[in-house]
């Protein structure tokens, strides 16, 4: 929904709010269900209700739990039979400097402050720890935002005793925690407000009138930031960018002007902007976005333009690049297949509204930003948490590589007229083992991102991965997949549950990355070896139809089991597990 | 701007918070009248008057506020018409 995307009309938000959100639920079918804990130190209930609208766009259907005014610390601490029935799938702690009990004084020496600092820290670590240990479940906690009042003015920021410089300690005892801990989050407040201006978010009016610990009108700011989080962590972050060219990444039309006219590089102020830009999409590359180009331009004229040599951006930056004068929403749907990615998990970036009109009209679910002027642009994309950083693997910063590498691929196959030909000269190598705890990251992050390749689309979070990691009525696999062009890292995830002789198969997905490439069979094998070492005599799986796994409905079929029962497109197949098994995979050499 | 102006004007906004189209606004309506109205209820409705006339309500307009025409003598004590 536009509506929702940032730039938004906060107001307009909260005052449509009821409108918004049933809105929202009849136009989105395929949601993800999460429960979520709001454990505030001040009022939440709008925070919450706007929450939730932003969750529902990014198609994630929340029910609440939310505590009763300021009781955080009792929710989290004692026994709460309503959260523990509730089972949260992710809890937030909303508290704000109002919640410090007390700030240094005056007359306090530098280690009665420390003792202060301590005395503070122990109440969080105490519901942080309980928490974690409860409901093994992600945690988001605010950090602290700058204070109404500077009483020392300018060295309340470095003086032991000034609230500012307390506060910023304590912020750094929180990201220590948070960096010692895979499933805890900071929700950074303190940007968040700075951002809005902290004159505005801080009017008292709004404390004293209804204990808002911020100013309503800036909740949309807060509940936007808070879901960026949540969807990142269930894995519903964009993949990659479509960018355009012409005003976009260079100021100037290159066909017109040529390419020796166009705006980049640090000989004009317009220039310096589009340089700027493009060091910033640079970076998001490093982070394992996607870039791609989509742009109304001869080819050889995108590529001139590409090759400036004060362009940051370089050919090689790019998997897919469209330059032609097909409709952008052509191309941009032709890109995203030789991706196979989805074309709402890429963001359309153009500066031309009648552009990201089309693309929005004719694919509905991709987000086209309202990237304003070019000074604008990286604000713009930035605040819009497209691409919210939560758990980073490897494989984030390896992504483009190994895209890259497809492209070759893709290049290869066409040589060869037998396609079992052309998997045998890749030279493919994978290991495929139990579970090991240096892929955790990836392994939770592929259970929450893969879509297609996904029987039974579970999500798990780390910890819960690294629970049946260690739980030995499991039988688990990870499978990482190497060829002669490169590495593609832990691409196939499964988790079979074991219940006496039966094994139940929880979790098996694989990334798109990898298809026909007889990856499952290798999968397969070596899951059936793991069954008959531990005497498991009947596999049972498992495939449960959702919007976008339609691919994998016949998988079971394809692997031999046999049909148990089908209720409403729900199917249970079950396979006998005998010495008799025939290996599937011809031409994958498999370590175990 | 006249009553009736910022009569229609708070009874739009009211229609859309409450997401009621059924609301009909008059001196008298309290919180009593509206079910959902209460006081977490009404900032949101004082956010949306704000935005829409350009104005600000201090603490005591707000506690003062106890019916809708004690709302539209604010608006129009403040937007001076």
């Amino acid at each position: 929904m536009k509506e929702l995307e940032y730039p938004f009309n906060a107001v307009w938000i909260i005052s449509n709010r009821r409108k918004i959100r049933k809105n929202l639920l009849n136009t989105n079918q395929n949601l993800i269900e999460k429960k979520i804990a709001v454990l505030g130190g001040s009022t939440t209930k709008d925070i919450v209700q706007i929450m939730e609208l932003f969750l529902l766009n990014n198609g994630i259907k929340a029910s609440f739990y939310e505590s009763e005014y300021g009781m955080y610390y009792e929710d989290a601490v004692f026994e709460n039979r309503e959260l523990e029935a509730f089972h949260p799938d992710i809890i937030y702690i909303h508290t704000s400097n109002r919640n410090v009990a007390s700030f240094p004084e005056l007359t306090n020496t530098k280690e009665e402050v420390e003792t202060l600092l301590d005395l503070q820290m122990q109440k969080f670590l105490m519901i942080w720890d309980q928490l974690l240990e409860k409901y093994s479940c992600p945690i988001i906690q605010n950090n602290f935002e700058m204070p109404l009042y500077r009483l020392f003015g300018n060295k309340d920021a470095y003086d032991y005793r000034g609230s500012i410089n307390f506060l910023s300690r304590l912020n750094e005892r929180f990201y220590e925690y948070a960096n010692n801990h895979k499933d805890f989050f900071i929700c950074d407040i303190n940007f968040i407000s700075a951002d809005y201006g902290l004159k505005e978010w801080n009017d008292p009016f709004y404390w004293h009138m209804y204990k808002y610990a911020l100013n309503v009108n800036a909740i949309p700011y807060l509940s936007f930031n808070i879901s960026n989080i949540i969807k990142s962590i269930f894995g519903k972050n964009k993949k990659g960018m479509v960018l355009d060219l012409d005003n976009t990444l260079w100021g100037g039309v290159i066909g017109d002007d040529g390419v020796e006219n166009i705006e980049v590089g640090p000989e004009t102020s317009s220039g310096q902007v589009y340089s700027e830009f493009q060091e910033y999409i640079k970076l998001q590359k490093q982070l394992g976005i996607l870039l791609n180009i989509d742009s109304k331009n001869d080819e050889k004229n995108a590529i001139k333009g590409l090759k400036h040599p004060d362009s940051v951006l370089t050919l090689n930056d790019f998997i897919e690049i469209r330059a032609n004068w097909e409709s952008k929403d052509r191309n941009f749907i032709e890109i995203a297949k030789s991706l196979s990615l989805l074309p709402e998990s890429l963001i359309f970036v153009d500066d031309n509204p009648a552009e990201r009109d089309i693309v929005n009209q004719q694919l509905p679910g991709v987000c086209a930003p309202e990237i304003g002027e070019s000074h604008q642009y990286i604000h713009n994309i930035d605040r819009n948490g497209f691409f919210e950083v939560t758990y980073l693997s490897e494989d984030d910063l390896k992504r483009n590589v190994m895209y890259q590498e497809n492209v070759k691929r893709i290049e290869l196959q066409a040589k060869f007229s037998n396609y079992g030909e052309y998997l045998k000269s890749l030279e493919m190598t994978a290991v495929i083992k139990p579970f090991e705890l240096i892929y955790n990251a990836r392994i939770a992050q592929l259970t929450n991102k893969s879509n297609q390749f996904n029987l039974t689309t579970k999500r798990y979070s780390q910890g819960e991965i690294e629970e049946i990691l260690y739980d030995k009525n499991y039988i688990t696999l990870y499978g990482k997949l190497k060829d002669k062009f490169g590495d593609n890292g832990v691409v196939s995830v499964c988790i079979g549950k074991i219940d006496g002789k039966i094994c139940h198969i929880d979790l098996w997905l694989m990334s798109c990355r990898v298809l026909k490439r007889e990856m499952e069979y290798a999968m397969m094998d070596v899951f059936i070896h793991k069954c008959q070492q531990r005497g498991i005599l009947e596999i049972r799986g498992y495939y449960y139809p959702t919007e976008k796994n339609g691919m994998v409905k016949s998988f079971y079929k394809m692997m031999n089991f046999d049909l148990v029962s089908e209720k409403e497109d729900e199917t249970v197949w079950s396979y006998v597990v005998n010495d008799s098994y025939k290996e599937k995979n011809k031409y994958i050499q498999v370590e175990e | 701007m006249n009553r009736r102006d910022v009569f229609e004007m708070l009874n739009t906004i009211f229609r859309n918070n409450f997401d009621d189209e059924g609301i009909i606004l008059n001196e008298e309506t309290s919180s009593a009248d509206i079910e959902s109205w209460n006081s977490l209820e009404q900032i949101n409705l004082i956010v949306a008057i704000q935005d829409e006339f350009k104005i600000k309500f201090n603490i005591d307009e707000v506690n003062a506020m106890n019916d809708v025409g004690k709302i539209v003598d604010f608006i129009l004590e403040k937007i001076g018409s």
